[in-house]
This record gives structure tokens, sequence and C-alpha cells, in this order.
């Protein structure tokens, strides 16, 4: 399937969840929803039997550096062989999303990833932690955001080179 | 040795002094810590094995450090393990060595200006003996390090302060 037919598919039943369908976008096109119906649009992808979306290959998340974050999710049919790609947009002062750890396991991990990189909070999450920086790492500090400043020190050891 | 070495008829005697012994006996048995931490492991492995065969130099491989007179940090240090890396020198017994294997455990690497999770030189938690630069260095740098590391036991006093680090030079 085409992702310009799986668009009209999502289109079909979530109408007032769409932001924006990009068609020409480079590399792929991709469908940005709103981030409180994220989790339903997964479920329906998931679960319709021509669509068949079983496999969440990556789930990434960006800083815009315009004030907004996002999270890309690429998501692929192992019984169709297609593709779609999906993304919600939040403000990085409000960056909640909801949490699509219920549709596909791999999420977790990736999700945990983006909170611990970019400070995302992902709603429905059942164990939303920090994965790869320490757990004593600053509160409140994500080091891929663009904004990010290396702390001077770090349990008395100096970070800067 | 000592200048009443073979001076004996006895074969049995040789004359040397204390620091002479100790060194020797230092130097030629380098038990190493046996953990790597990024790509350098790789080549410290390949060191280790057959075809580089490091332990001809008396360098054994121990899992633990309390066995362990060597410690060869290869890799990337990261902020999370700098405190490990920390503990374990700690927990190792005197005389203890350290050899900074590759250019991020010596300075950072190529993580020094963006790298917010990794520690700019191990230097910076314990203190290193031989510096062995590369990216990371082939198994023959790090053999090198292990020879300047057995030069400077060889050199070592019981009563005079502790060596300055040395360098392996880039070639």
């Amino acid at each position: 399937m085409q992702a310009s037919e799986i668009y009209e598919r999502i289109k079909s039943k979530f109408e007032d969840a769409i932001v924006e369908f990009k068609a020409d976008a480079i590399v792929e096109p991709y469908l940005e929803v709103k981030p409180d119906k994220v989790k339903d649009i997964c479920e329906f992808l998931r679960d319709e039997p021509d669509l068949a979306f079983d496999y969440l290959m990556c789930l990434s998340g960006v800083d815009y550096g315009d004030g907004t974050l996002g999270v890309v999710y690429h998501i692929y049919s192992m019984k169709h062989g297609h593709r779609f790609v999906l993304k919600v947009k939040v403000s990085v002062n409000d960056p909640v999303v909801q949490s699509v750890e219920s549709v596909w396991k791999s999420a977790d991990w990736h999700e945990r990833e983006a909170y611990d990189m970019f400070g995302i909070i992902f709603e429905g999450h059942p164990d939303l932690r920090r994965i790869l920086m320490p757990y004593d790492w600053p509160e409140g500090s994500y080091p891929l955001r663009k904004d990010f400043q290396v702390p001077e020190f770090y349990n008395g050891m100096k970070v800067p080179y | 040795m000592g200048l009443l070495d073979k001076r004996f008829e006895s074969e049995n005697i040789v004359i040397t002094t204390v620091e002479d012994v100790l060194n020797w006996a230092r130097l030629s048995s380098l038990w190493m810590m046996q953990f790597g931490l990024a790509c350098c492991a790789i080549e410290m492995m390949a060191a280790s094995a057959s075809h580089f065969d490091i332990m001809r130099f008396g360098v054994i491989p121990r899992s633990t450090p309390r066995q362990a007179d060597l410690m060869i940090v290869a890799g990337t240090v990261t902020l999370k393990m700098a405190s490990r890396v920390k503990r374990l020198y700690e927990q190792m017994a005197e005389p203890k060595y350290v050899i900074s294997m590759g250019s991020c455990a010596n300075c950072g690497g190529p993580y020094w200006e963006h790298g917010y999770h990794v520690l700019k030189g191990v230097d910076r938690v314990i203190p290193v003996d031989v510096y062995v630069p590369g990216c990371p260095p082939r198994p023959e740098a790090l053999l090198e390090g292990i020879i300047k590391l057995r030069e400077k036991i060889r050199r070592e006093s019981l009563v005079k302060k502790k060596l300055p680090p040395v360098y392996v030079e880039e070639k």
C-alpha cells in the first residue's frame, strides 16, 4: 500500500487528529498528527488487517530548535511489506505525548531514550526513567536539547575539556 | 647486576640489590585487570591473542582487581563508568600501574567538545603511568606501551618518588 492510501485510511477514521500530510517530503512522505491521538492511530494502524503495521522500526526524539520538540515513528508491516512515517510535535514547555508502549513493546526503551535525551514525557508509559544517562544526572537536564549546556562538574569530576 | 655477581665459585649465588630484584619481579609479571570499554578493547584482545601474544611480557588477564597489578583503560570512559573505574583502581593492591590506551582515555578523543557523557581523560580520576595514543592504537602500540611501562618499573626506587608518566610516541 502506498503512503497516500494509508493516509486516506487514517483520514477516514481520525479526521480531527490530523495536522498535516506531506506527500512530497524529502526522503519519504510523512503524516503529522496530534500528540494526544497518536496511540489510537497506532492501534488502528496495527490492528486493521489491510494495514497490519506490526513493527515499530524506530522511535526518535527531535528538537527542532524553535521551541518545539518532536517524536518520529517509523513503522513497517512485515505482512504487507509497506512502511509509513508518523510525526508529532509538542511545545518544549509542555512536552507530553501519548505512549505507544502498549501498542508495540519495542517502544518501551525507545521512549525512555527520547525522555532521557529530550525530556519528552510519554503519558501512559509504565516505567519512564532515564535509560542512558546516570540516574543522578541533574533533573531537567536533557543532553540532546539545542539549549543544553554541559554541567561544569558531575560528582566532583570536571566535565568540559 | 651487582659488582660481585658471578665472582663466587658456587653457581647458586647471585648478588644484586633488593630494588633490582623487586623491580625485575614486578615488571616480569604484570597481571592486568581485564576489562574493555570501547573499540580499543578489540585491539587489546588482538594483543592478547596468539599473533601478538601479550603474555610473553608476563601480562596475564585477571578477572578481579585483587589479583591485578596493571589496569589497561581501553576505551571511552563515560562519566557513568568513571566512578566504577576509580573504584576498581582502588581495589587493586599496591604496587599498581595504569596504561591509558587510546585517545578517548587519554583526553576524550573525538568526544572532547560535544561529549556531554565522556570524561575528558581518565587521568582526571586515576593516576596514569603510560599514555598510548591512537584511535584505536594497533596492538603493536599497546605492546610498546607495556615495554615503556617495564622500562619505567625497572628505574623505580624504593625510597624515591614515583616516576612521572611516559608517552608512547606516535609514528
